[in-house]
C-alpha cells in the first residue's frame, strides 16, 4: 500500500516542477527572478528539472543593487558561464550614478531606489508578464497570506484584500495588458527544506554561507561584514575577525551574519534544526518600520 | 556515514500531511495552532518576543500570551482581531512534516475555508465544549466533505471550562454522528482537549483519564492518507511538450492520478491515438514509473499528435469526453453571478469557454435544504449545468480531485470568480427538460412578425409545417427526402430539406454523437425548423431521432400541430444490406451510438404515416396526406 508513498521534499519538488512547466505554457514572456541566494538556486534546479533534457525556455534575471557581497557577484557570472544561463543584470542607472548607498541614505531610500524600482523598471523594459521569485510562506507573516501566482497591477502593486482565490493546483494566469503575476514555486517550502534539497541535490552555493573567519563589525547588534572600502572609516576600522556565515543574502551593509560554526551543509542543516531566531532577524530592512515587509511588498517589492 | 548523515537522510524521507483547521477565533483555534508550534517548538524566539510584546499591547487574551496574533499576519486583520484569509503555516515533528491551511470560521469567509480545504487530505474541527455541535460546525463539516476531505478530527476545545466531563464530550460525538451519517465521511476521530491548558494537544491529559485515544499531534503524525490517493485511473494531462531536437520529443505533466509504467500501452485524448511508452523521465532521471503527485516527462515509441490542455490515460480506463456536465459551482466573486456570460473555464490544463446552462438549486450551508436561485453571490453554493466549448476530459470529483475541479474566470476582470466540483456528466433525463422550458420561451418570444399567417400562406399556397422523418442509419429516409424535396419544388411548393450530414458540417459543427450533444443538435434543428414555418415554409427533415422523448420534445418546439412525424419502417435486414460497411463497425465495436446497435431504437408508437423503404408509392401516399391535410397545394380564393 505504501510503496507510492513520496517523501516531503520530493513532493515539494513536484509542486514547484508543475507551476515552472504552468507559467512557460501560459505566458507569453516569463522571466526568473535571480537573486544568487539559496533560495535561487534551489529555485533554478527545479527549472532545469522542469525542462530537462531541453534548456529552460526563459531567461534569469538579476537585480543588482551594486551593493551585493563580492563573492556573490563572483559566483554568478561562473555558474551562468558555466551552466549556459541566459542571464540578464539590470540595476538601477540613475540612483547609482547619483550615489545612493546604504551607508549614505538608509536602508529604507536605498532599498527603494536600488531593489524596488530597479526591479519594476527591468520588468517594464522587458515586458516580462509573470516573474518567477524565491520568496517563501515561512519567511514572514505577510507571505503566510500571498498566492502563487499574486497578480500585480500595471504599476506592479500588490493588494493583499484582493487576491484572486487559488485552489488546488489550477492556477489564473490571465492578465490584462501591462498587468503581471508573480510567482512563487517555492511558497511552500521552509528555511529548512530548502537546505536540506540543496544537499539532497548537491547544489552550488555562494560560500558566504559556510561558516568561516570574516572580518565583522558588530552594528546594534547586526554582524556586518566588511566587503570593500565602500564601508565607512570609521566603522570598518572596528572590524574583528569572527567566525560567521550568512543565513541569507542581501545586500553587504544590510545583511547581518550570524556566530556559527557550520561549515558543511550537514552542520548547516543540524544548525538548522536547533535554531532558535528566524532567518529574517538578519535583515535589517524588516525592522525599520512597522508592518514593513507587508508596506514593502504593497509597493512591488518581492 | 556520520551519524548527523543517517539522521538528514531520515528526517528528508518524513511525508508531507497538509491540514485545514475550521473553527472561529472564540472556539481557541488560533490558540490550539499557535499551541501546537509552539509545543513542538517551532515558534522562534525573536517571534516569540514580538508576540509577547503584541500580546500586552493588542492581545485578546488578559496577561496570558495570546497565540493567535502569532498567525494573523496582515496589518489590518491583526487589528481587527480577525483572520481574513488564508495563511499557511509550516511545522514538522520527528514523523511528519505538516502544512496548516489556517482558514477564518464567519459565514463571510466560506470561500475562504473551500480555498484552504482544496488542498487539505484532513480537517480539523473546533468545537467548543460550552457550546457543543452549533450551526458554524455543520456548515464547517458541509464544506470538507463538499471538497472531498477523507478525514476529519473533531476537536472539542475548552473542555477545562467543563470540568473535563465524559459526559459532555460523548454527548457532542453523538450529536455530531448524527448529523454527518448522510455525508458519508470516511474517517472522524474525535478528540477532547484544551488549547488553552495543553491538554491532548501534543501530550496526553492528566485531567481526562476517561479518554484512551490519541492527542491531536500523536493522531496527526499516524493517521494514513497515502492511500487517499487515486492510483487506479492513470490520467496525465499534459502540461508542455519537450523537443530539443529532432529525436526527442517528451509529452510533461503532473501526474493527476494512476501509475503509468515503462512499456505501457497509453492512448491519447481526444484523438484516441495509440502509443507505448518508451521511457518515464522522473525529477532525478529515468525511472521504471510514476504515480500522483510527481512531475514527469514521457516519450512514446512512436509520434501521436498530442499537445497541451490533451491526455494520456490508459486504453482500457478512459475518462468522460462531454462538453456538458454538472457541477456544484462556489461562487467566490464579490460581484454577482451573470448568469449569461461566457466564462472561461481551467480544467487541468485546458482553459475553453463555458456557460452556466441552468441553476438547479443554491444550497444553504448552514440547514443544506435546497432553494431556487437565479444567480449566485458572493459564498453561495449549488448545483449547476454548464456547457463548454470543447470537450473537457473529466472524471467526477468524488473519483478525482485532478480531473474533477475546475475554476471559472470572469472574462472582463480575469478574476477567478468561481470554483466547481463537477459531479458527473449531464443526465440525458435533466436535458430535456431543459430543452421545452414553457416559461424560458414566453420570456423569450419578442418582436412580432408584422406579416400575418393568411399572406403566408396565400403567398405560397401552402401551411408551413415539418415533414419529420425518423428511421435506422440505412432505412432510406435520406432517399425519400431528397426526393420529396425534388418533387414539391417541381409542383411548386417552397422547401427546405435538413438532415444530419447539413447542419452537422456548420450549425452543429462542435457536437459529437454521444446522447447529450446528440439531444442538443436535434434542439438546434427544431428551432431551424420552427422558424421556417412560423414563416410558411415546409422544412422536411431526415434524421434518425431514435429517442421517443427527444421527439416528443423536438414537436413541441415546433409545435405539435405543425409537426408530421413519418416513420421510414426498414428492417434491420435491409438496412444492413444498404450500409454493410458502417454495421460491420459498429457491430467490432469501432464506433459507436449506432440505434439498432448499441444503441436502442424506439420506434414511434405513434406517427402520420408508416412507409416501407421496398415500397414504390411512398411519394404518391405522402402527395395524398399532404393534400387531404390541407398543407399543399392550397387552393388559391
Amino acid at each position: 500500500m505504501n510503496n507510492y508513498a513520496i517523501n516531503n521534499l520530493r513532493e515539494l519538488e513536484a509542486e514547484a516542477i508543475h507551476i515552472i512547466r504552468e507559467v512557460a505554457a501560459e505566458f507569453e514572456n516569463p522571466v526568473m527572478l535571480y537573486s544568487i541566494g539559496k533560495d535561487s538556486s534551489v529555485m533554478v534546479r527545479l527549472a532545469e528539472k522542469a525542462f530537462y533534457p531541453a534548456k529552460v525556455p526563459f531567461p534569469l534575471m538579476h537585480i543588482d543593487s551594486k551593493w551585493k557581497f563580492r563573492e556573490m557577484t563572483e559566483f554568478r557570472d561562473r555558474y551562468a558561464k558555466e551552466k549556459g544561463w541566459d542571464l540578464i543584470v539590470e540595476y538601477n542607472k540613475e540612483g547609482f550614478e547619483s550615489g545612493i548607498g546604504p551607508f549614505t541614505h538608509g536602508s529604507k531610500v536605498h532599498t527603494d531606489v536600488m531593489k524596488t524600482q530597479a526591479l519594476l523598471q527591468a520588468l517594464d523594459k522587458h515586458r516580462f508578464d509573470a516573474a518567477f521569485g524565491g520568496a517563501r510562506r515561512d519567511e514572514e507573516k505577510s507571505r503566510a497570506k500571498e498566492r502563487i501566482y499574486s497578480f500585480r497591477d500595471r504599476f506592479h502593486q500588490w493588494d493583499p484584500k484582493n487576491q484572486r482565490p487559488e485552489l488546488w493546483s489550477i492556477y489564473n494566469a490571465r492578465v490584462h495588458k501591462g498587468e503581471s503575476i508573480r510567482v512563487f514555486p517555492l511558497s511552500n517550502w521552509t528555511e529548512l527544506d530548502i537546505w536540506q534539497y540543496i544537499r539532497l541535490e548537491n547544489i552550488p552555493i555562494v560560500p558566504l554561507y559556510f561558516a568561516k573567519e570574516r572580518p565583522i563589525v558588530d552594528m546594534d547588534g547586526n554582524l556586518i561584514m566588511v566587503d570593500d572600502d565602500r564601508m565607512p572609516k570609521e566603522l570598518s576600522e572596528k572590524a574583528v575577525m569572527r567566525k560567521v556565515r550568512f543565513r541569507t543574502l542581501g545586500c553587504y551593509p544590510l545583511t547581518g551574519a550570524i556566530d556559527s560554526e557550520a561549515d558543511t551543509i550537514e552542520k548547516i542543516v543540524e544548525e538548522m534544526m536547533t535554531v532558535t531566531k528566524s532567518e529574517r532577524t538578519t535583515r535589517v530592512i524588516d525592522f525599520d518600520q512597522e508592518g514593513s515587509m507587508e508596506q514593502k511588498k504593497r509597493e512591488g517589492y518581492f | 556515514m556520520t551519524n548527523i548523515q543517517q539522521f538528514l537522510n531520515q528526517d528528508q524521507e518524513k511525508d508531507l500531511l497538509r491540514l485545514l483547521t475550521a473553527g472561529s477565533v472564540d472556539d481557541g483555534k488560533s490558540t490550539l495552532i499557535g499551541r501546537l508550534l509552539f509545543d513542538s517548538k517551532k515558534i522562534y524566539e525573536d517571534h516569540l518576543s514580538a508576540l509577547e510584546r503584541d500580546s500586552k499591547k493588542i492581545g485578546h487574551a488578559g496577561d496570558k500570551i495570546d497565540y493567535a496574533l502569532l498567525l494573523d499576519g496582515l496589518k489590518a486583520e491583526r487589528e481587527q482581531g480577525i483572520t481574513i484569509d488564508v495563511a499557511y503555516r509550516y511545522f514538522s515533528t520527528n514523523k511528519r512534516k505538516f502544512i496548516i491551511a489556517d482558514t477564518p470560521g464567519h459565514e463571510q469567509y466560506t470561500r475562504n475555508m473551500v480555498t484552504g480545504a482544496s488542498t487539505a487530505n484532513l480537517a480539523i474541527i473546533l468545537i467548543d465544549a460550552r457550546k457543543g455541535v452549533i450551526t458554524q460546525t455543520k456548515r464547517h463539516t458541509f464544506l470538507v466533505s463538499l471538497l472531498g476531505i477523507k478525514h476529519i478530527v473533531l476537536a472539542v476545545n475548552k473542555m477545562d471550562l467543563m470540568d473535563y466531563s465524559q459526559e459532555v464530550f460523548d454527548q457532542i460525538c453523538k450529536d455530531y454522528k448524527q448529523f454527518t451519517t448522510p455525508l458519508s465521511i470516511p474517517d472522524i476521530e474525535f478528540i477532547p482537549l484544551s488549547a488553552l491548558n495543553g491538554d491532548n494537544v501534543v501530550d496526553a491529559s492528566q485531567h481526562m483519564p476517561w479518554y484512551k485515544g490519541k492527542s491531536l499531534l500523536n493522531y496527526l503524525e499516524t493517521v494514513h492518507v497515502v492511500s487517499d490517493r487515486n492510483f487506479d485511473d492513470f490520467r496525465l494531462p499534459i502540461q508542455y511538450v519537450l523537443r530539443p531536437s529532432l529525436d526527442f520529443r517528451g509529452f510533461s505533466g503532473k501526474v493527476a492520478s494512476g501509475i503509468i509504467r515503462k512499456g505501457d500501452q497509453v492512448m491519447s485524448l481526444p484523438s484516441r491515438k495509440t502509443a507505448t511508452v518508451t521511457r518515464v523521465i522522473g525529477s532525478d532521471g529515468d525511472t521504471e514509473l510514476a504515480f500522483p503527485p510527481q512531475a514527469v516527462t514521457i516519450t512514446l515509441s512512436h509520434e501521436i499528435d498530442l499537445s497541451r490542455s490533451e491526455m494520456l490515460v490508459h486504453p482500457d480506463n478512459l475518462p468522460r469526453i462531454e462538453r456538458q456536465f454538472e457541477a456544484m459551482l462556489v461562487w467566490m466573486d464579490e460581484e454577482k453571478m451573470d448568469p449569461y456570460a461566457n466564462f472561461f473555464l481551467k480544467h487541468t490544463t485546458q482553459t475553453t469557454r463555458a456557460r452556466i446552462d441552468q441553476i438547479k438549486y443554491r444550497i444553504d450551508v448552514n440547514t443544506l435544504e435546497q432553494h431556487s436561485s437565479d444567480a449566485f453571490e458572493l459564498n453561495e453554493i449549488g448545483r449547476v449545468v454548464l456547457t463548454t466549448n470543447k470537450p473537457l476530459l473529466f472524471d467526477p470529483y468524488h473519483k478525482n480531485h485532478e480531473t474533477g475541479s475546475f475554476v471559472l474566470i470572469n472574462p472582463i476582470t480575469n478574476n477567478t470568480c468561481a470554483v466547481g466540483m463537477i459531479i458527473d456528466k449531464m443526465s440525458a433525463d435533466d436535458l430535456y427538460s431543459r430543452i421545452a422550458d414553457p416559461e424560458t420561451r414566453r420570456l423569450v418570444d419578442g418582436g412580432k412578425s408584422l406579416i400575418n399567417e393568411d399572406e403566408l400562406r396565400k403567398r405560397y399556397r401552402q401551411k408551413g409545417v415539418t415533414l419529420w422523418i425518423t428511421g435506422l442509419h440505412g432505412s432510406g429516409k435520406n432517399l425519400l427526402a431528397y426526393t420529396l424535396e425534388r418533387q414539391l419544388f417541381d409542383k411548386g411548393a417552397t422547401v427546405v430539406l435538413l438532415d444530419g450530414s447539413t447542419v452537422r458540417s456548420g450549425l452543429s459543427k462542435e457536437l459529437d454523437y454521444s446522447p447529450t450533444d446528440r439531444a442538443e443538435h436535434m434542439r438546434r434543428v427544431a428551432h431551424v425548423c420552427r422558424i421556417l414555418n412560423d414563416q410558411g415554409i415546409i422544412t422536411i427533415c431526415s434524421f434518425i431521432s431514435p429517442k421517443a422523448e427527444i421527439r416528443k420534445q423536438v414537436a413541441e418546439i415546433i409545435g405539435k400541430e405543425r409537426f408530421k412525424l413519418f416513420f421510414m419502417d426498414a428492417s434491420m435486414d435491409y438496412c444492413r444490406k444498404n450500409k454493410p460497411e458502417l454495421y460491420e463497425k459498429a457491430k467490432q465495436n469501432l464506433i459507436k451510438y449506432i440505434p439498432g446497435v448499441d444503441e436502442m431504437y424506439e420506434k414511434p408508437e405513434f406517427s402520420d404515416l408508416i412507409l416501407k423503404p421496398e415500397d414504390q408509392s411512398n411519394i404518391t401516399t405522402i402527395f395524398s396526406y399532404l393534400e387531404s391535410e390541407g398543407i399543399f397545394p392550397l387552393q388559391s380564393e
